[in-house]
Parts: structure tokens; C-alpha cells; sequence
């Protein structure tokens, strides 16, 4: 369990004041120029040292991201592009960073920007974030017009910018290229990597694409040491991280806690316990809805950390649980993420555009039950003709979900369908009604 | 150079290739959909997924980069499980309807569904459709078989340079439009349905007409302009059908105008199938015989010098010489190629051509285009410059403009002026586009007939090959001195040296009383009025347009598509086509009704077959004898084209006002007069 001592983000609630006499009371803005003092690769260091994994949900290591940024520039300019698209259901970790601590995001991005040799940090917000966006606006006015950013920032020497650009609402403006696209005024549609951004990002010079959250904690990293950082947690998935309880829990809330907790007890502890108890729980979604669920049997010893939930199959994804209780018809709820990845697939590629309205149909069906029981396996093998083919992950994120109910729930898809059979006659679903007669062949 | 192994194959590819270059180099067919060789990378049809040794999951091989020992499994049980998902994804929505389909049977999902398609469907949902959209009189669309792999958007963009294509919503909605439903105001706009994988884009006029494999295909050459794109006629019985594109690198790439690839209708429409003589004011359909003697009785006793010939613009040279001989013989100085009035300076073959080619228009730096419209004049070639100004990336490519300006010419153009006092400036250096020109190190200037058929046409000449001299763009192993010819004909005209000889004279002069007897060989493009009511005309062609009307005696000749011709393009390449079908009815190649013609005058011409007349070519111009290629020459010591005259401020005029009615077969071509009406002049519909 997290003590206190150790919290990063010590105005989550937005108790305190979140503008900057607030912000600096907390230590934001202590000590900034020296921190950049110490230079690009003291800084790069000390991140690859703290273990720290990208909290967007990938987990790639963000130390070793920021060191693929070109050492020196060839006459390009280098950006940093923060990702505040905080778009995927169930998730809210980042908004209560952009509202309530804006001043350690902006903080963190000149070191992070300063560490890969940029001038100038973007960073994209989710549409529907008005207020976040506007505190955030508030608080860059207020660094620029304490002379933290902008020329000379914070007193370091190093000419820094920071940007809002607001998004529109397109879920896969979260997917780094297609928010880079974005950025640029284009349609949000993922780009064939490589190159990857670090070569050509946006405009076509060297980025880096970072979580709000992940950019957000190196500030308190580098000013506590990456050592503290990585005696958080478990090897391998170091620190604490900014996490959420959603659906049938007695205390819904967001929270930080270090990783590699067991799952009962953050549910216990931070949601107040399963709604009516917890065995009356059916199925978690540990991270936001693209990945598998995880059914009670597995929630009752799993640790919530990045490799723990891999070894079960599942995955960290943002750290924002959906939690089932029984009453939860489990696989209408999937066929409703199935019916927001048909919505937000952006229609580039092959196997998403096709794919997700295939599996969207058939969850449609399976809900009723009106299916045969050879399609689950149908289902199975279109979410593997899915996953991995496609240019970004939303692909893989469509698949995974359904992947885990057939996994973990077929049982209860299979009696849906033996119980529509007897509830509507048995046979094949046809697509000639029943009682017209159909010419011999 | 990089060593890349596929499929065991070890192949040395260039750094920066492509995986799918890698296996092609060894040999290994990709399937693919979106990839397209002249189009940007798109990725997104995923179906040319190969395997990559240590890469998690399968790649597409269209933008994966090949790294030194990199192993690539083109053949695995992986890569066939990934296609045929890909392929089972894209049938998904596809309608299925190939017997109803124009690109059946040169379909690409047909073509690999048969490698990597189900024998059935396991899809049991409602099917996606999609509403038409309009995007003209040419290109027809069926949007529900669209797979979505936006070449035709990229290719709008990139290559035409026309951006109104796009797709619109995303996921399983996304659809290709224009938005606007409005005709594509490309000249270009045929390939998007040679580009077009499936039968989302087909020909308009075409549709519903014929089977791929129906057609006997014949090599030929587009004459509707000057830049000899290579065709192919598409023939069933005795119609040509279509025509598209063969793929020549050094002219056309793949790309093809639509006058050229949609005015094949006109080749059935205003025949001239039989000779006619006019007796008494009125045409009468005679035998050929008659015609013979009716013309041979009319010039009895005509002096050679009141005799005359034009040739037309889409002549081949075989005729072209057989005209200007038939011509000598009678004793005639008076022949002329150029019905336009156009001034050349023939003394050597690079004051008329297009030196610095058409492939070579990607090593320029500079360009300066005097007098011309290349996207009229020649879509093809302006594709080029295109594609040079996108390759050289900003600035890298600056093009000054000289000429009233027109639509947009799909490229960055600065205008710098409307007359040929403009080259003064950039002459004596007070223009700052003369700065340009000479920082280039390969500076090119095209000279168009804009300026070529003004009076002071030679002083313009001359005084561009003095401003290329100056700038630099006349240079050893650089010729960027460039005439631009909108005539298929004109370029071998001038190398058959069909101008007027000694004494001789030129096209306007025959017609206003300096001959008794004009011969006009495919001759179209003036007013027929011009010509005195006393002179005796011979119209020999193939379209019954308005020359034809005013002849006395009509000799039904043949089209291009009727007879194997040599062609001569604006750079001066020699190409060869082939006869696609016979000529209709009594009508015959020109160069042998020429031929049979000089023996009813007791001249005969000294060829009886093709080949000795092709023999005869070469003799009067060596040129002749290379077909295809191009030898490079060296112009760094040539003195220029000669001068004279003062230079008129005049602005320069385009030299059409209607890309659509250029020639006799356009002209007689119902899908040429729809785009005529559609794109040149519309007619504004109140509003309802």
C-alpha cells in the first residue's frame, strides 16, 4: 500500500489551491533550473533508471523512449507531444491531473522537453475536457507570466513553449501517429511506423509521444531521485500510478497507489468492496475496455501491476478498473465495447474497418442468443484474423475484449443460444423464414 | 546496397527499399492492393503482409524498410492465414456482383481472391452499401465495391494534382467522394480507372460494352497531342473500344489523357468511307477511279507552282513523305505542315524539339515556360513537371510562367508576365526570376505555341536560345532548350522538311489564291473560309469535318487506329504504331492512296510497300531508323535559331480555347462533345 510520503500527485481531489502559489506550496517549480542543470543525459538516465513505464497504457519504458530522440539536431526541430486524448471508456486518470495539478504537467514537460532537445511541447486534449483545458490554459499563463516558461524558463537558459491544441472527439486521435496527424490538421488515421515519430513525428521532425501521466510524474522523479522511484512497486513495474475504480463498487474513485498491489484489496480498499459483497463479483476489466476481462477466480489473487495481469492474459492497459457484479449481463457489455470499436475505428485499414462491424454484428446476436453455437468459434477466429494485421492497436483492442469473454465466459454464451433455440424453435438461423417454400436445387 | 534474404533467396536491394521490393527482386509475386509503384505508401490494405524473422507479427511488407540480414517468409503458414483474412475482410462488404461488373476479368480482387478467397462466405450480416457518387462524364462509380485503399485519392492529389478526392467518416462508413458531386476537373482523370483495383471506378462511356477477354489489343500511339503517350486499342470486331495506357517510362509512364484514351468513340462517328467528287456544287459518291481521274482532269495542265499541299495535325510520316514527294513530282514547292502558321527554325533538330525530353524533366532545377499551357497542351508531359516540382520539395523547383494564366497549372507557377517583353527583362537581369534561372545548374525552358505562331515568332525563338544560352540551360550534357508541339504530325513534318521549298509558299499563302489546286491531307484546323472560292480543293482524311464540307473532291484516308504509322513526339522519339482494325468501307491508308494517286499523273512514287516506303524515310532522315529511343545530342556549341523582326508586346494567347475539340476525331466524338459542354462551357441551370 501507498503511504503518503510517497504520493506524486498530492492534489488528485483538488482540495487544495491547483494554481501556482498552490502548486509551488506542494514543490512544483522547486528547483527546475537545476534540475536541467544537470543536463540531457543526466536527465535520460535518471528516467531510464527509475523504471518508469509509459502510463498510457503500452508500458514501453519512458526513459528509453525519450534517449531514441536525435542527440543533435539536424536543423529540424524537436517536439514533444503530450497525449491528453484521454479517450478510452472507463478511464479519467489524466483529467484529474490536467484539472487539479496542471502545473506539475507543464513543469515535467519543459524537463522532458529540455531532455530531448525541444523547444516547444504540444500538448492534445481530449474534446470534451472544457474546464480541464481551461485550467491548463490558466495555469501555462500563469508559468508564462512567472517567467517559468517561455524564454530563458524558469531561469535555465532554455527557451520553452507549451501549447493546448483541443481535440474533436475521435477515440483514435489517442493512437500516437494518429493524434501526431491530427495535430497537423489532417484526418486522425494512424501512420505506418517505422518511421516512428522519433525520426519523423510531427511535421515530419524528431517527437516524442507521452501520456499526460507519464510526463507528469518526472518532474517529482528527478527532484526525489529515480531510486525512490523504482523501490515503489514490483522489479520491472517500479513506482505508483494513477488508477480507477468504475461500475458496481460501493466507492467509485480515482487514486493513486504503488503497482504490483493485489486487485481484491485496491477494490476493497480504494471501491469500498464489490457492491453486495465480493462474491456477488463476476468479471473485471482491469484496464479501461481494450483488455480481456479478468472473471472472479483470477480477481481474487492477481496483482495489478503491467507483467502480472500479462501472465493472466489481460493487461495493465491505463489502470482503470471496470468492476461486474452479478448482475451484469456480461456479454451485452462487451458487445457494447465491440460497438464503440465499430464507432471509432477510423476506416483505413483493412481488418478493423471490416472486422469491427463483423464482430459488432455477431455480439449483437450473441447477446440474444440468436447464434449458432459454432459461431462463438466463428468469433473467435475473426478477432485472430483482426489482431495484429492492423496498423495501430485498435485493432488488437477490438479483438482482445471479445477474446476474453470467449475465454472465460463461453459457457454463458452458449447457453444464451440454447435458450433462444428453445425459446424460438430450433434449426439453423435461416435467412428464408420459416414456411416459405424454397425451390429444390 | 543491402542484403536481404527472402525466402531463402539472398537478393541485394538499394538502401531504403521496401520489403515488398526486396521479394519482387527475388522473385516472389506480393498480392497487393493499395500499393501502387508511382503513388505515396499507404499501408492500409494490409494484404501484402509478409513474414519478418524476429518481427512480433506480420509486416506489410509495402513500407517496411529492409535492414541489412533481414529474412523475410513470403510463403508461410502465417503470411497465407493473414492474407486470406484480409482477403475474407474485404469480400465481407463487397458486392459480389462480378457478372454485372465492368472490371470483371481485369479485376484485382477477382484475380486474388481465386489465390487467397473462400469458397464461401461465413458473413451472415446485412452487407454495406454505398451511394454513387458523380464525378463526371468519364469516370463511373459503383462506391459499394469500393475497398477502400484510396489510390484514386492519392493518385488525384499527387499525380493530377487535383485534390478532390477524399474519404469521409471512418470505420466501416468511410467513403471515397469528391463531396461536392462535381465533375473532377482533371485531364487525367481516365487513370483513375486504370488505378482502381476494383470496379468502384470504371469508364463511363464504355460501360456495359465488353468483356476483357473479348478484345484483341493492339499497340499504338496516342495522336490526339504531341507527347506520344503509348496506348494500347482495345478491339472487338471491327470497333476499337477503349484505349489505356502501356507503360513507357521515358514518355507517358503509365498515365494517359483523357483525349486520348476517351476520344476513341469518334473513330466510328462522320466516317468518310467513300470517295466523293463534287459535280454541279453538289458532293456525289464516286468510285475511287472517278475521284483519280476527277482530280488527275483538274490538274491537267496546272502549273506545278500553283499547286499546293497542307498536311493535318495527325498525320503520320509515311503519308507525310508520301505527300511531299507526290508534291515534287507535280513540280511543287508549295507544302506545308503547319496549317497553325507556326515558325521553326529547321537548321538543326534541336531549335523544334523538346531536348531536354520528357524523362529528363526530373533532373531539371529551373523552369520557365514561355507562351504555353502544358496542361492543355500536353496533360501527360504536365503530369512531369508535377511530379519534378514534388520531388524537389519546397522551392526546390522554382517555375516562372510567361502567358495569359489559365486554370491552376497543378503546380506552384509564378506568372511573371502576359508578353515577350518579359524576356527582355529576364535578359538584361532587372526580372528577379533571372536570378533563378542562372542560380540553377539545370535550368529548362519551354517555348509553346502561344508564342511559336505569332509573326514575331522567330525573334521570340531566337531570343529564348539566347536567354538558355545565358542562363545556363544550354550547356555540354544539358539541353534544357524545349519546344512544346500540341500536332502528333509536326515534328516529323519537319524533320521530312515539309515546309514550303524554294519559292515556295507557306500554308496561309496557298490558301488565299497562291494555289489553283490544294491538297489537303487531314487539314482541319482553320477556317475553311479562308481558302479563295477559285481554288480547286482535295480534302484527304478521315473525319467529315469542316474541310471536308469544302472540298471538291474527298478521298476517305484512314485514322490512326486504321493503319501502322510512324510518329515522331515533341522530343523527337520515333514510335511506331500498329493497325488496329481496317479502315471503313472504300476508305484506305493514306500513303498508299497517295501512292496510287501518283500513278494515275504518271508519276509513280517509288514504293510499293510500307517497308520500302519506311526504307525511304530513313534515306531522307536518319532519324527515322532508331525507333523508340532518342540519342542524346550535344547543343553546347550550336549558334541558336536565326532571329529577325521585332518582337510585338502583345500578350501570348492560349492556343485552344477547348482541350475537348482539338482534332477531327474529338470533334466527331460524342464523349468529347459531353466534356465540351460539361468542363469548357457550362450552362447555368436555374435554381430550382
Amino acid at each position: 500500500m501507498l503511504q503518503d510520503k510517497d504520493r506524486i500527485f498530492t492534489n488528485l481531489y483538488g482540495q487544495n489551491d491547483w494554481r501556482l502559489a498552490g502548486a509551488r506550496q506542494r514543490g512544483d517549480w522547486d528547483g527546475t533550473a537545476e534540475i536541467l542543470a544537470r543536463g540531457r543525459d543526466a536527465i535520460i538516465n535518471e528516467m531510464k533508471g527509475s523504471g518508469l513505464r509509459g502510463r498510457g497504457g503500452a508500458g514501453f519504458p519512458t526513459g528509453v523512449k525519450w534517449s531514441f530522440m536525435p542527440k543533435n539536431s539536424d536543423g529540424r526541430p524537436h517536439y514533444l507531444v503530450i497525449n491528453g486524448d484521454e479517450s478510452e471508456p472507463g478511464t479519467c486518470k489524466d483529467r484529474e491531473i490536467l484539472r487539479h495539478e496542471p502545473h506539475k504537467l507543464i513543469e515535467s514537460a519543459l524537463i522532458a522537453s529540455f531532455a530531448m532537445g525541444a523547444h516547444a511541447a504540444y500538448i492534445y486534449i481530449r474534446g470534451e475536457f472544457f474546464n480541464e483545458a481551461r485550467h491548463l490554459q490558466i495555469a501555462i499563463d500563469e508559468a508564462y507570466a512567472a517567467g517559468l516558461i517561455g524564454r530563458n524558463a524558469a531561469g535555465s537558459g532554455w527557451d520553452f513553449d507549451f501549447y493546448i491544441h483541443r481535440g474533436a472527439g475521435a477515440y483514435i486521435c489517442g493512437e500516437e501517429t494518429a493524434l501526431l496527424e491530427s495535430l497537423e490538421g489532417k484526418k486522425g488515421q494512424p501512420r505506418m511506423k517505422p518511421p516512428f515519430p522519433a525520426a519523423m513525428g510531427l511535421y515530419g521532425c524528431p517527437t516524442t509521444v507521452n501520456n499526460v501521466e507519464s510526463i507528469a510524474v518526472s518532474s517529482t522523479i528527478l527532484r526525489r531521485g529515480g531510486a525512490w522511484f523504482s523501490a515503489l512497486g514490483r522489479p520491472n513495474n517500479a513506482g505508483t500510478k494513477l488508477m480507477a475504480i468504475s461500475g458496481h463498487v460501493n466507492t467509485p474513485c480515482v487514486f493513486e497507489e504503488e503497482l504490483g498491489v493485489p486487485l481484491k484489496e485496491i477494490i476493497e480498499k480504494h471501491g469500498g468492496g464489490v457492491r453486495g459483497g465480493w462474491d456477488n463479483l463476476l468479471a473485471v476489466i482491469p484496464g479501461g475496455c481494450s483488455v480481456p476481462l479478468l472473471p472472479a477466480s483470477i480477481c481474487e489473487t492477481v496483482l495489478m501491476d503491467y507483467d502480472s495481469l500479462r501472465a493472466e492474459r489481460s493487461g495493465l492497459g491505463t489502470a482503470c478498473m471496470i468492476v461486474m457484479d452479478k448482475s451484469t449481463d456480461i456479454i451485452k457489455a462487451i458487445a457494447r465495447f465491440s460497438q464503440f470499436f465499430k464507432h471509432e475505428s477510423c476506416g483505413q485499414c483493412t481488418p478493423c474497418r471490416e472486422g469491427t462491424g463483423w464482430m459488432m454484428r455477431v455480439m449483437n446476436r450473441m447477446v440474444e442468443g440468436r447464434a449458432e453455437i459454432e459461431e462463438i468459434d466463428m468469433l473467435e477466429q475473426v478477432t485472430r484474423q483482426v489482431e495484429g494485421h492492423t496498423i495501430c492497436a485498435l485493432g488488437d483492442a477490438a479483438a482482445w475484449p471479445i477474446q476474453g469473454l470467449i475465454r472465460h465466459f463461453r459457457p454463458v454464451m452458449e447457453e444464451r443460444i440454447t435458450a433462444y433455440k428453445a425459446a424460438h424453435g430450433g434449426g439453423r438461423i435461416t435467412q428464408v423464414p420459416l414456411g416459405i417454400p424454397v425451390a429444390a436445387e | 546496397m543491402v542484403k536481404v534474404t527472402v525466402d531463402g533467396i539472398v537478393v541485394d536491394v538499394p538502401n531504403g527499399s521496401s520489403a515488398l521490393q526486396a521479394c519482387e527482386a527475388a522473385g516472389k509475386e506480393i498480392p497487393r492492393f493499395c500499393f501502387h509503384e508511382r503513388l505515396s505508401v499507404a499501408g492500409n490494405c494490409r494484404m501484402c503482409l509478409v513474414q519478418v524473422v524476429r518481427a512480433p507479427k506480420p509486416v506489410a511488407s509495402c513500407g517496411f524498410p529492409v535492414a541489412e540480414g533481414m529474412e523475410i517468409l513470403t510463403d508461410t503458414e502465417i503470411v497465407r492465414k493473414a492474407r486470406r483474412a484480409v482477403m475474407e475482410f474485404l469480400l465481407i462488404n463487397h458486392p459480389l456482383d462480378c457478372p454485372i461488373c465492368d472490371q470483371g476479368g481485369e479485376c484485382d480482387l477477382q484475380d486474388q481472391a481465386f489465390g487467397y478467397g473462400a469458397d464461401h462466405s461465413r458473413y451472415q450480416e446485412a452487407k454495406r452499401a454505398v451511394k454513387d457518387k458523380y464525378l463526371g462524364p468519364l469516370v463511373k462509380t459503383v462506391m459499394t465495391r469500393c475497398i477502400q485503399c484510396t489510390r484514386c485519392i492519392r493518385f488525384a492529389t499527387e499525380i493530377a494534382g487535383v485534390p478532390e478526392l477524399g474519404a469521409v467518416s471512418r470505420g466501416e462508413t468511410m467513403e471515397v467522394t469528391n463531396y461536392v458531386e462535381k465533375a473532377l476537373t482533371s485531364e487525367l482523370s481516365g487513370n483513375l480507372i486504370d488505378i482502381c483495383p476494383v470496379g468502384a471506378l470504371t469508364s463511363k462511356p464504355y460501360a456495359f460494352t465488353a468483356r476483357p477477354w473479348e478484345l484483341k489489343r493492339t499497340d499504338s500511339i496516342d495522336v490526339s497531342d504531341a507527347v506520344g503517350a503509348n496506348i494500347s486499342l482495345h478491339v472487338r470486331g471491327s470497333a476499337v473500344l477503349r484505349a489505356v495506357p502501356r507503360v513507357n517510362d521515358a514518355v507517358n509512364e503509365e498515365w494517359l489523357a483523357d483525349k486520348g484514351r476517351f476520344s476513341v468513340d469518334g473513330l466510328k462517328h462522320r466516317r468518310l468511307d467513300r470517295p466523293w467528287v463534287r459535280v454541279h456544287g453538289k458532293l456525289q459518291a464516286v468510285s475511287w477511279q472517278d475521284a483519280f481521274v476527277a482530280i488527275g482532269r483538274r490538274l491537267d495542265g496546272v502549273p506545278g507552282d500553283r499547286i499546293g499541299a497542307i498536311a493535318g495535325d495527325l498525320c503520320d510520316a509515311e503519308s507525310l513523305l508520301a505527300l511531299k514527294d507526290l508534291m515534287t513530282a507535280l513540280g511543287s514547292p508549295n507544302v506545308d505542315c503547319r496549317q497553325d502558321g507556326a515558325e521553326y527554325d529547321m537548321s538543326h533538330r534541336a531549335y523544334y524539339t523538346f531536348g531536354t525530353t520528357i524523362a529528363g524533366i526530373e533532373d531539371a532545377d529551373a523552369l520557365l515556360i514561355v507562351g504555353a499551357i502544358p496542361r492543355q497542351e500536353a496533360p501527360v508531359l504536365n503530369a512531369r513537371i508535377r511530379k519534378r516540382f514534388l520531388s524537389a520539395g519546397r522551392g526546390g523547383f522554382p517555375i516562372g510562367l510567361i502567358g495569359a494564366p489559365t486554370a491552376d497549372p497543378t503546380y506552384k507557377a509564378e506568372v511573371l508576365g502576359e508578353g515577350p517583353d518579359v524576356m527582355a527583362a529576364l535578359r538584361d537581369g532587372t526580372h528577379p526570376f533571372a536570378e533563378t534561372l542562372k542560380a540553377a545548374k539545370k535550368p529548362m525552358i519551354i517555348v509553346g505555341h502561344g508564342a511559336l505562331t505569332r509573326p514575331d515568332a522567330r525573334a521570340i525563338l531566337a531570343s529564348t536560345w539566347a536567354l538558355a544560352v545565358e542562363a545556363g540551360a544550354i550547356a555540354a550534357g544539358w539541353n534544357g532548350f524545349n519546344i512544346l508541339h500540341r500536332a502528333a504530325s509536326r515534328v516529323a513534318g519537319l524533320d521530312l522538311g515539309l515546309v514550303p521549298g524554294k519559292g515556295g509558299r507557306s500554308a496561309a499563302g496557298m490558301m488565299s489564291g497562291g494555289v489553283d489546286v490544294l491538297w489537303l491531307l487531314g487539314a482541319d484546323e482553320f477556317h475553311t473560309a479562308q481558302i479563295g472560292p477559285q481554288t480547286f480543293v482535295i480534302y484527304q482524311g478521315h473525319h467529315g469535318d469542316a474541310a471536308a464540307a469544302r472540298a471538291d473532291v474527298i478521298l476517305p484516308g484512314a485514322t490512326y487506329a486504321e493503319k501502322s504509322g510512324t510518329y515522331v513526339n515533341t522530343e523527337g522519339r520515333v514510335q511506331r504504331s500498329f493497325r488496329a482494325v481496317m479502315p471503313p468501307g472504300d476508305a484506305r491508308e493514306d500513303w498508299r492512296i497517295l501512292r496510287a494517286f501518283s500513278e494515275v499523273v504518271g508519276h509513280t512514287l517509288p514504293y510499293d510497300t510500307v517497308e520500302v516506303l519506311r526504307e525511304r524515310l530513313a534515306t531522307v532522315n536518319p532519324v527515322f531508323r532508331v525507333i523508340g529511343g532518342l540519342d542524346a545530342v550535344d547543343v553546347s556549341a550550336l549558334p541558336g535559331p536565326a532571329g529577325g523582326g521585332a518582337v510585338s508586346p502583345a500578350p501570348f494567347r492560349p492556343v485552344f480555347d477547348d482541350y475537348y475539340q482539338t482534332d477531327p476525331i474529338c470533334r466527331a466524338s460524342p464523349t468529347m462533345g459531353e466534356c465540351s459542354r460539361i468542363y469548357v462551357h457550362p450552362r447555368t441551370v436555374a435554381a430550382e
